[in-house]
């Protein structure tokens, strides 16, 4: 009767079972922590654990809000990271040049696997259920004594089951899928629970379109955004996996504390508007001018999220009023942009293109907004103040829309566009 | 603490963009981190905070980001605890690992009041009338009896 979540937080607790509901300690997999969190992470773990030698091959350090630095404030905080992975020889160290997003690197270098327990300082490590690991966001403080001692204690969650069913419409992706899933259900509609994922709508989406929806589970509170793992899976992870996995399995009677059924041909390209991802809105029916439209982001900074907004830009110019700023998620996809012409095909229609960083996604650098000034993006949160002046607003949404509205000068559906 | 302390009231989803903007995630000190906590929603804050004084919210406190910049920079502040209807889940596990007091309750009371939060009889007592709130699971007593995870974390590795 167990769910995905009960079976590896016992198994990672060396328990035959657990409920949801129960505090466990247990083994984690991995421990990532980017520049930003990881700064608090080594002060703590100097100041009391500097005898303790760390659990160092399940450690990955991944600079990616500040990178490259933007201050010498930022620059201090990476070069922390620097020396901790040195004085203690930890390998999985991602410099700038050669690394990312952390939770795309986390993804992308074999770190990720089905039945795994990974724990990530950054709140989207729920990212990494998309192939089917219980991975979460935790704090600083913990993560290094998770680093100290290889455990952490760990609330075992209720599970949610989400079923979405039928093709889904014309340029929709993932990032309408769980957009319009918070935006029915609330910020706070799963809130400590797991979300699980099925349905054919589901199992049609490449795994790009599932991290999507792992990704923004903590933007609906949840703990944990599992989509239980198949071939898509395997094949992705064939050449790419670090170690062995055994993927795990909710029971056929699991007990789930709520199940939800949506039908793919209700949702259209979707937008979150200011200032809660739940206040979701047909594109169509958003009407709003835009100064700057964003693509990138840990939720939508992959190949096949260029190359959807690449589709829409191609032969086309960003308007006059708008600028727009593209920001591949990993050293790797931003290889591959060049290879498929996507990056030419963004700077002739306008576009700035970067190299991987968090960049705006949280008001960092990289296209910080002044007061009044409005951008759509394909990031994950638009609370006041999140990408600059307290007086911006960010309007959430997938590459196809932002490429559409950077074109138009306003939010736009792309099946409207001539 | 037997003392009536200020309150500062805000509503539901106040995220951790709102405590600490993250423009300001470039240094671990709560004391710096203090000077800019709920800068861009509510500019007194900073200057208003005095050692002691409670924060009421409602659903969903500390949504958003894993920072534990939010509670340290609540702490920094002075805040004695912070009372709410739901507490986002890593803001709530940052602030048990720290040390910063929590109770999930939902109380009436408005800004500038004051109120008396006790913690061994579970109760919270305002102007009008006497709130009870449930005590938290017992691994997490332990932990703050210990001092936070750092001290339990220790204990357990020797």
């Amino acid at each position: 009767m167990p769910t995905i979540s009960e079976k590896i937080l016992a198994q990672k607790a060396g328990l035959n079972k657990v409920e949801a509901g129960q505090i466990v300690e247990a083994s984690v997999d991995h421990i990532m922590v980017n520049d930003v969190t990881g700064l608090p992470a080594f002060e703590v773990y100097k100041k009391n654990f500097s005898k303790v030698k760390p659990k160092r091959e399940r450690i990955v350090l991944i600079p990616d809000h500040y990178v490259p630095n933007k201050d010498i404030k930022s620059a201090e905080q990476a070069k922390a990271m620097r020396e901790f992975a040195k004085r203690y020889k930890i390998d999985n160290y991602f410099e700038v040049g050669r690394g990312g997003v952390c939770h795309q690197i986390m993804i992308e270098s074999g770190f990720v696997a089905p039945g795994r327990l990974i724990v990530g300082a950054d709140s989207h490590t729920c990212s990494y259920g998309a192939l089917g690991a219980f991975s979460t966001g935790i704090g600083s403080t913990e993560a290094a004594c998770a680093m100290a001692s290889g455990k952490l204690w760990f609330k075992v969650p209720e599970t949610q089951k989400f079923i979405v069913h039928g093709r889904p419409n014309d340029y929709v992706m993932g990032k309408d899928i769980i957009l319009h899933v918070i935006g029915d259900i609330g910020v706070e509609g799963s809130l400590y629970k797991t979300m699980e994922w099925y349905g054919t709508t589901i199992d049609s989406l490449t795994i790009a379109d599932r991290i999507s929806i792992a990704n923004m589970a903590v933007e609906a509170g949840a703990k944990a955004g599992i989509i239980p793992p198949d071939k898509k899976v395997e094949e992705y992870l064939k050449y790419r996996v670090r170690g062995q996995y055994k993927p795990v399995y909710s029971d056929r009677n699991a007990r789930y504390s709520g199940i939800f059924e949506y039908s793919a041909k209700d949702i259209p390209p979707t937008v979150a508007e200011p200032f809660l991802p739940e206040k979701t809105k047909p594109a169509s029916e958003v009407s709003v001018r835009i100064d700057q439209a964003y693509l990138g982001s840990c939720t939508n900074g992959r190949i096949e999220d260029m190359r959807a907004a690449a589709r829409v830009l191609k032969g086309r110019k960003v308007h006059p009023d708008v600028r727009m700023i593209v920001v591949p998620a990993s050293t790797e996809i931003q290889r591959r942009m060049m290879f498929e012409g996507l990056t030419d095909i963004f700077i002739q229609a306008g576009a700035f293109v970067s190299g991987p960083t968090c960049g705006a996604c949280l008001g960092g650098y990289m296209g910080v907004l002044a007061n009044e000034e409005v951008c759509v993006s394909t990031t994950n949160r638009n609370f006041v103040g999140r990408m600059g002046d307290k007086g911006s607003k960010t309007y959430l949404a997938n590459p196809y829309v932002v490429a559409a509205s950077a074109v138009t000068g306003k939010i736009t559906d792309p099946n409207e566009l001539k | 603490m037997k003392k009536k302390e200020r309150v500062w009231r805000f509503g539901n989803n106040v995220d951790t963009d709102q405590i600490i903007p993250a423009g300001y995630l470039v240094t671990a000190d709560k004391k710096e981190l203090a000077r800019h906590a709920f800068e861009r929603v509510r500019p007194e804050f900073a200057k208003k905070v005095k050692p002691g004084d409670i924060i009421v919210a409602g659903k969903n406190f500390g949504s958003g980001s894993s920072r534990e910049h939010a509670p340290r920079a609540l702490m920094g502040a002075g805040i004695s605890c912070v009372i709410a209807e739901s507490f986002a889940r890593i803001f709530f596990r940052n602030s048990i690992n720290i040390g910063l007091p929590l109770v999930e309750a939902k109380v009436d009371v408005k800004n500038g009041d004051r109120i008396e939060v006790d913690f061994t009889s579970g109760k919270i007592k305002t102007k009008k009338k006497v709130y009870g709130f449930k005590e938290l699971p017992p691994f997490l007593l332990k932990l703050i009896e210990s001092g936070g995870l750092v001290q339990y974390t220790k204990k357990k590795l020797k």
